[in-house]
């Protein structure tokens, strides 16, 4: 919802600080998680995270969250989906190019950490996203990316994507992953 | 069974040389940046023809003053020949160009062919850009791609260009050789933040700036203030963005129906004055150049005139900012 995002944004600092502690607390729970099978977590994370966060940011499940490093306001609402934002379009008052209706994204973004504690990290260079991951729990990479130091050969394509953009990577390694995906739920489809 | 005679191919097959020591590209652009003198650009408007000779009659006024052309992508989502199109016959006739890639039509796969494909034509400028929303254009209905941004194809093409790989990580046995350009937009909001975002196309690999219109001076100087502090005039040519206005009907149209256009109400009035607005235009222009030119941290101006690319010469001419291009 359009209001509870302006929230949200005007509130960075609160989201921020329960983030920082829900993710850890996460992270702590990898152990548990890889027992039970990352496999078999992804759908149901991924359907109380797109609730959670559907509500308060109206994520679109990119896959690949960077909310922390952008103000708390998702860039996946900006019509043009920039990562890096915002454009040179953006209207008298703050109001978006392509929908005038709307408060830019990306002027949210950057009232948004100037709130926040590492509200510098704004200034990283994003990577583009990767559309394979849309849909996926970010929460759920962030810990397999945190928890475990990939060891061994990474796959070249991350691998590039991770040093090209190693400044994203360091702040939120989701942006830039290089944990192997989990298999997919015997269920599930496999992505592509 | 092969009956085709045999073909020539080596005047077809200029040699790919490396650019000069302290040089990226080797561009004619390049050399008078990094030389300290005051470069000027100028934006072609693209044909909506497939005639060569449309493409030299619009580069005809601006190539004499230009030190590289700017050939637009689509601008205002409006469909023209391309750009790499224009910059590969400009370039084959010996003019710099400054190839423009707009993110809103392709997606990271076709951009970096492109890349590519346009050093192998000789193009050695490229300037990153997001691209306005297929809503302004002329074909509403296109589907808006937006794969990368401005910032991720500039880290894109440094990465090629440095690294030698794609993306993908995959080798790229001769790497393109391209002087990496930016927008950026000094007068629109949010001002406060304008250059902590130069800073981050900075940081992804843009080796010049080219602003979009300055009509609003002071707005200008503070950004430019800001730049100096931050470093950036060191480690970035910045171009400011000029051209002259046809009439105050024209500007509020600008002012209305271009995104990003900042034309201060002053400026307007001073058009409404006008006996010969199109005079008054042209003389705003060169105050504007003279005025840019005594800004600290300015090393030159992007020049666009549309539908007025007659005047770029005689603008560039009477600003007196050409005075140190003695010879070549």
């Amino acid at each position: 919802m359009y209001r509870i995002r302006r929230f949200a944004v005007r509130h960075a600092r609160t989201f921020e600080w329960v983030y920082v502690r829900f993710e850890a607390a996460l992270v702590a729970l990898d152990p548990l998680f890889r027992r039970i099978g990352y496999h078999r977590l992804e759908r149901p994370v991924a359907a109380v995270e797109k609730l959670t966060k559907g509500l308060l940011f109206d994520c679109r499940m990119c896959g690949q969250c960077v909310l922390s490093s952008t103000g708390m306001s998702c860039p996946m609402n900006c019509p043009k989906n920039l990562r890096n934002g915002p454009c040179g379009g953006v209207r008298p008052g703050g109001f978006c190019e392509v929908d005038p209706q709307m408060h830019c994204v990306w002027v949210m973004a950057w009232e948004g950490a100037a709130r926040m504690r590492d509200g510098a990290r704004i200034n990283d260079v994003q990577p583009p996203v990767d559309r394979s991951l849309e849909g996926s729990s970010s929460w759920l990479r962030v810990v397999r990316e945190k928890a475990v130091r990939p060891t061994g050969p990474t796959d070249a394509p991350r691998g590039t994507m991770a040093r090209a953009f190693s400044q994203a990577r360091a702040h939120e390694p989701s942006a830039a992953p290089l944990a192997p995906e989990p298999r997919p739920a015997a269920d599930g489809k496999p992505r592509r | 069974m092969n009956s085709n005679p045999p073909v020539d191919l080596a005047p077809w097959q200029p040699s790919y040389d490396p650019p000069p020591p302290g040089h990226v590209s080797g561009s004619r652009l390049e050399r008078v940046l990094r030389q300290g003198r005051f470069a000027v650009t100028a934006e072609l408007n693209p044909p909506d023809s497939a005639d060569p000779a449309d493409v030299f009659a619009a580069a005809r006024p601006l190539a004499q003053v230009a030190d590289a052309i700017n050939a637009t992508d689509a601008s205002g989502a409006n469909c023209h020949m391309s750009s790499i199109g224009i910059s590969a016959l400009l370039t084959r006739a010996g003019i710099g160009t400054v190839y423009q890639i707009s993110c809103r039509d392709r997606n990271r796969i076709a951009i970096q062919g492109d890349v590519l494909g346009a050093a192998a034509m000789g193009v050695r400028n490229v300037l990153c850009l997001t691209g306005d929303g297929v809503g302004v254009g002329d074909q509403p209905g296109a589907r808006p791609v937006f794969d990368l941004d401005s910032i991720s194809l500039l880290r894109t093409i440094r990465t090629m260009r440095d690294d030698g790989v794609f993306l993908s990580g995959r080798r790229i046995t001769s790497p393109p050789r391209m002087f990496l350009g930016a927008a950026e937009n000094p007068c629109i909001t949010p001002l406060d933040w304008r250059p902590d975002r130069l800073a981050k196309k900075v940081e992804a690999g843009a080796d010049f700036i080219q602003t979009n219109y300055i009509f609003d001076i002071p707005t200008f100087e503070r950004f430019m203030a800001r730049v100096r502090d931050l470093g950036l005039d060191k480690r970035v040519f910045i171009l400011a963005g000029v051209g002259p206005l046809a009439s105050a009907k024209a500007a509020r149209w600008m002012r209305n129906h271009v995104p990003g256009v900042h034309i201060p109400d002053a400026v307007i009035a001073r058009m409404e004055r006008a006996t010969d607005p199109g005079e008054e235009g042209k003389r705003l222009c060169i105050e504007l150049i003279q005025q840019i030119r005594q800004i600290a941290g300015v090393s030159g101006v992007h020049v666009m005139a549309y539908r007025r690319e007659h005047l770029v010469s005689e603008i560039i001419a009477q600003s007196g900012v050409r005075q140190d291009h003695l010879s070549d």
